[in-house]
């Protein structure tokens, strides 16, 4: 009778908790929980097996905690009390070989996923690929899309079902590049190149921040990743083409790189060969031209 | 050459939230001399205390060191929580960012390696020789030097709040923002200083207790026979003592850099940062195990003696606690899987992190089987132990997550992360040292801590974190990375936070119960007296000898059969009638002087630190000097030990026996 009201009890917080949890989280992104991509889905699958396979041994652990220190507490007398018991081979081996289990589960988990989730793998998929190449700035965000010749400041269009090749790098201190709902992070890093690649499922908008703390202007160093259908992006591409505004190196350094934070810009071309020129900066001796690969960390 | 260096009025407070921190602390020193001076403490507190090379006595110093800080770091976690509770959307909060970011740096410092380091050496100095039979440690005088780098280290720490400023950089100053291009101020300066003449502090007292640990045991005591707490604090010093160099070595890199315009760490010239961000983990991970092992050695002491039965698994304790301490140096690069290494380094390092789940597990399952079939009594200690366990494993379990790379690519630096680890160092390491508090005070001064304000401060202190923190795990899951200053209405973070800051407010209570706990308890310290310095009927040597200790711990240095060393002495058979020999026969005792120098050079270390901070150039040689001078004075110095005659420990000892 009395477990039973427990179990009722518990059962109502539980689900008043939930109904609280679901209110205040109605109409806002859930980040990591809302996936839209390819990428972030897996990983959060990933997180969601991985925790459930760790709380198999977890709450029995505190279930256990909490139910002995009930039973043998002092004042319970009908216990029975072992006050020389502290050797049993048996039990010990039962308990190496638990979590030897499920770390031996969760490293081939983590093998295969650190593997299949590599950041710089890129996605299959049957349209081509869009390389959208990426400076972190104090305190802004640039996007470079080499093939089409145009570049904007904090927020990108991307199709979706199509891959997206990200190749990062800072202009700034380190800040690292984060689209919750497409793909997990990944280092911005001054003089080096790092790469994401990510495919986004469904049509919206998702947030990007940067998740590395890089100065005063941290706070507002956010983008919006706008991924639409693969007609609506070209339309886009073209419109961005047709209007009147390029990103000249001069221009570049005059007015993105010093600190401010800033609403978003749009460039319909790009200096050539910016990117490379921004990243190859932190590199000696000044003007060698090097390959892009051979400057990749890996 | 500028008298005052680059210091200059402007580096003094206008700000009126730093002018009233700046007021407060000094009307804080102002009020404690005129205490003192008006108790005539002052010779008192010179004679008996600053300069004491008691281990039991520099303990207690670095607890109150502890205490004090963790009221600073504290305020300074109140102050965040109530910027993200209140700056949302157009609100920009109370604090600008170029505050908040020295707040947040601030505060990760100071709570680890003020609060954290301080509560654990000062735990060890109390217990270590005791538990291992010995009069003091190794090296006396150099533990007071130990003592006194820290403090000094604290102290630049706390000027910079009111001269200058702290670095705005996150608790590990990572490069290039901490480079001269990006962080000209003297704020990065303080932060190498302040770490790096506490971390010379620790690099000693990690060489001080490994000698003490393996040179000065009782006879008897073989290293299987030694309390666990003895075996994890051994591990622990072994870790600092490999790992603190690199610390040392990195901060004096990345201060090159800054001085002279070196490129070590900068992107350009053939620097690099990520190797500061490789060296820094190499030292901070080890540095989490350096904490929390003594912490599981306290869980090791506490258990047996409430649930009155012996460890289980001792054995398996150990090997648990040696495999930890070898795993903790090949997973550093799980901090920063984000940097783009290969799937096969990132793999590599998330296994061999999940790798110390398993004795860390094996250890929680020995501490429940040395529960099971017991007679536990709640005691606040055993609390802090259940509220433990009950807490870590969910912490561990967070980390294990984040050791899975493609994981912590969704959860690196969000606050996620921040809730998982307080949750692994509030649950661990904080519970540790207040269970060890609790459990080693009557030892300290002779009384117990009231249990009434311990069992309050103990309920804060767990819902609190809960309140506190499961609400960081769920927005960090929402996409809220970590030190953001403000946010938007939409991203719907803001009820969260509002539970997170309330969760603080429980904390708090719990800290202030924690005060009222002191004061009550030394208020009735001659009702709740301890006369047999046993009070909780004890297993390991130090409740053998009286609280508070003589000076020189033990008048006969006891022998010893195994492992429970004073239980068998209690309960045993008589295994030794020579050791015990009655009336007892008292030899002279050599007892280490007490000295001033360990004060002098750290007093000269602060100078050297604060004039280097402001490139006070003609000052510098002269701290330096001063420090090489004082070294020296104690180097010719041969009287450095006085002999306390038989009689006298006679007298004491029989005084003692009279009161029983």
């Amino acid at each position: 009778m009395k477990t039973g009201f427990k179990i009722v009890g518990m059962a109502m917080v539980l689900a008043g908790v939930s109904y609280v949890l679901y209110h205040l989280t109605l109409g806002h992104t859930l980040g990591v929980l809302a996936p839209q991509g390819r990428v972030a889905k897996e990983e959060l699958t990933l997180i969601i097996i991985s925790t459930v396979l760790m709380l198999t041994v977890v709450l029995p652990v505190v279930g256990m905690t909490l139910g002995f220190a009930w039973k043998y507490r002092a004042s319970n007398t009908s216990s029975i009390y072992r006050p020389n018991w502290s050797n049993n081979t048996a039990l010990e081996i039962i308990w190496w070989v638990i979590p030897i289990l499920i770390i031996c589960i969760l490293g081939a988990i983590t093998w295969a996923s650190s593997h299949d989730l590599d950041p710089y793998r890129t996605l299959e998929s049957n349209n081509t690929p869009i390389t959208i190449q990426v400076v972190a700035l104090n305190w802004k965000w640039l996007f470079i899309y080499p093939q089409e010749g145009i570049a904007t400041v904090n927020y990108a269009d991307i199709p979706i079902d199509t891959p997206i090749t990200f190749q990062i790098t800072a202009d700034a201190p380190m800040n690292s590049f984060w689209i919750p709902q497409l793909a997990g992070q990944i280092y911005a890093m001054p003089g080096m190149q790092t790469q994401l690649n990510i495919l986004a499922d469904t049509i919206g908008e998702y947030h990007g921040a940067s998740a590395n703390f890089s100065g005063e202007g941290f706070s507002d160093m956010k983008f919006l990743v706008h991924a639409v259908s693969k007609s609506d992006y070209d339309t886009w591409v073209s419109v961005m083409q047709l209007s009147n505004n390029s990103l000249s190196s001069q221009k570049y350094f005059t007015e993105l790189f010093p600190n401010s934070v800033m609403t978003t810009r749009a460039y319909s071309s790009i200096a050539p060969n910016l990117y490379t020129t921004i990243m190859s900066k932190y590199m000696l001796p000044q003007n060698t031209k090097q390959s892009i690969d051979g400057i990749h960390m890996q | 050459m500028n008298l005052f260096g680059n210091l200059t009025l402007a580096a003094f407070p206008h700000d009126p939230l730093i002018v009233a921190a700046t007021v407060l602390m000094v009307a804080v020193i102002i009020s404690v001399a005129a205490i003192l001076t008006y108790t005539k403490r002052w010779i008192w507190l010179w004679n008996n205390w600053l300069t004491s090379v008691d281990h039991k006595r520099i303990g207690i110093m670095y607890l109150v060191f502890a205490g004090i800080m963790l009221l600073r770091g504290f305020i300074d976690a109140l102050m965040m929580r109530a910027q993200l509770a209140v700056a949302v959307g157009a609100n920009p909060g109370f604090l600008p960012p170029d505050h908040y970011d020295q707040i947040f740096t601030a505060h990760g410092v100071i709570m680890i390696f003020f609060v954290a380091m301080p509560l654990m050496f000062g735990l060890i100095n109390i217990a270590t020789p005791l538990m291992i039979g010995a009069r003091d440690v190794a090296f006396p005088f150099i533990n007071n030097v130990s003592l006194w780098l820290s403090v000094v280290g604290a102290l630049l720490l706390n000027v910079s709040l009111s001269i200058g400023e702290f670095a705005r950089t996150g608790w590990l100053a990572y490069p290039p923002l901490s480079e001269m291009a990006y962080s000209p101020g003297v704020g990065v300066d303080y932060y190498i200083w302040a770490i790096q003449i506490a971390g010379i502090g620790t690099l000693l007292s990690g060489i001080n207790f490994i000698v003490t640990i393996i040179k000065m045991r009782a006879p008897g005591m073989t290293l299987m026979r030694m309390p666990v707490f003895v075996w994890t604090t051994l591990c622990s010093m072994i870790l600092v003592v490999i790992s603190f160099p690199i610390l040392t070595v990195t901060l004096a890199l990345l201060f090159l850099d800054r001085f002279y315009g070196m490129h070590f760490f900068t992107p350009e010239f053939g620097g690099n940062p990520m190797m500061y961000i490789n060296l820094i983990w190499a030292w901070g991970h080890p540095e989490v195990y350096i904490l929390v092992l003594p912490a599981f050695g306290i869980f090791s002491e506490v258990v047996p003696v409430f649930a009155r039965k012996k460890l289980f698994g001792y054995t398996t304790m150990i090997w648990a606690t040696i495999a930890i301490t070898f795993f903790s140096f090949i997973v550093w690069v799980h901090h920063f899987f984000t940097m783009g290494a290969g799937a096969n380094v990132n793999a590599f390092f998330g296994i061999a992190t999940m790798i110390i789940a398993i004795p860390t597990g094996v250890k929680i399952f020995n501490w429940l089987f040395t529960m099971y079939r017991g007679r536990i009594s709640f005691t606040s200690p055993m609390l802090w132990t259940i509220g433990f366990m009950c807490t870590f494993t969910f912490g561990g379990m967070t980390g294990v997550l984040m050791a899975i790379p493609a994981a912590d690519f969704q959860l690196h630096n969000s606050l996620f992360l921040i809730a998982h680890f307080h949750n692994t160092i509030i649950g661990g390491v904080i519970f540790g040292y207040f269970a060890g508090i609790a459990y080693w005070w009557p030892k300290m001064f002779g009384y117990r801590l009231n249990e009434k304000y311990g069992v309050y401060a103990f309920w804060c202190w767990i819902i609190g974190f809960f309140v506190a923190f499961v609400p960081l795990y769920i927005v960090g899951l929402m996409g809220m990375t970590r030190r953001l200053n403000h946010y938007e209405v939409s991203t719907g973070w803001h009820p969260f936070l509002l539970v997170s800051a309330c969760g603080a407010l429980i904390i708090l209570a719990g800290i202030v119960f924690q005060v009222v706990q002191i004061v009550v308890s030394m208020r009735q310290r001659h009702h709740t007296r301890d006369t047999t310095g046993d009070p909780w009927d004890g297993r390991t040597l130090e409740w053998s000898t009286s609280s508070p200790p003589p000076l020189y711990n033990f008048a006969q240095i006891p022998t010893v059969h195994g492992r429970h060393a004073f239980w068998d002495m209690k309960y045993g058979p008589t295994f030794d009638e020579v050791s015990e020999s009655h009336p007892p026969k008292y030899q002279d005792i050599h007892i280490p002087k007490n000295t001033p120098i360990g004060v002098f050079i750290a007093a000269f270390a602060f100078i050297f630190g604060f004039a280097i901070v402001w490139h006070i150039m003609w000052l510098v040689p002269i701290a330096l000097v001063g420090i090489v001078g004082s070294v020296l004075a104690r180097s010719y110095n041969h009287e450095t030990e006085y002999v306390l005659s038989a009689e006298e420990v006679e007298q004491i000892e029989s005084r003692r026996h009279n009161t029983i």
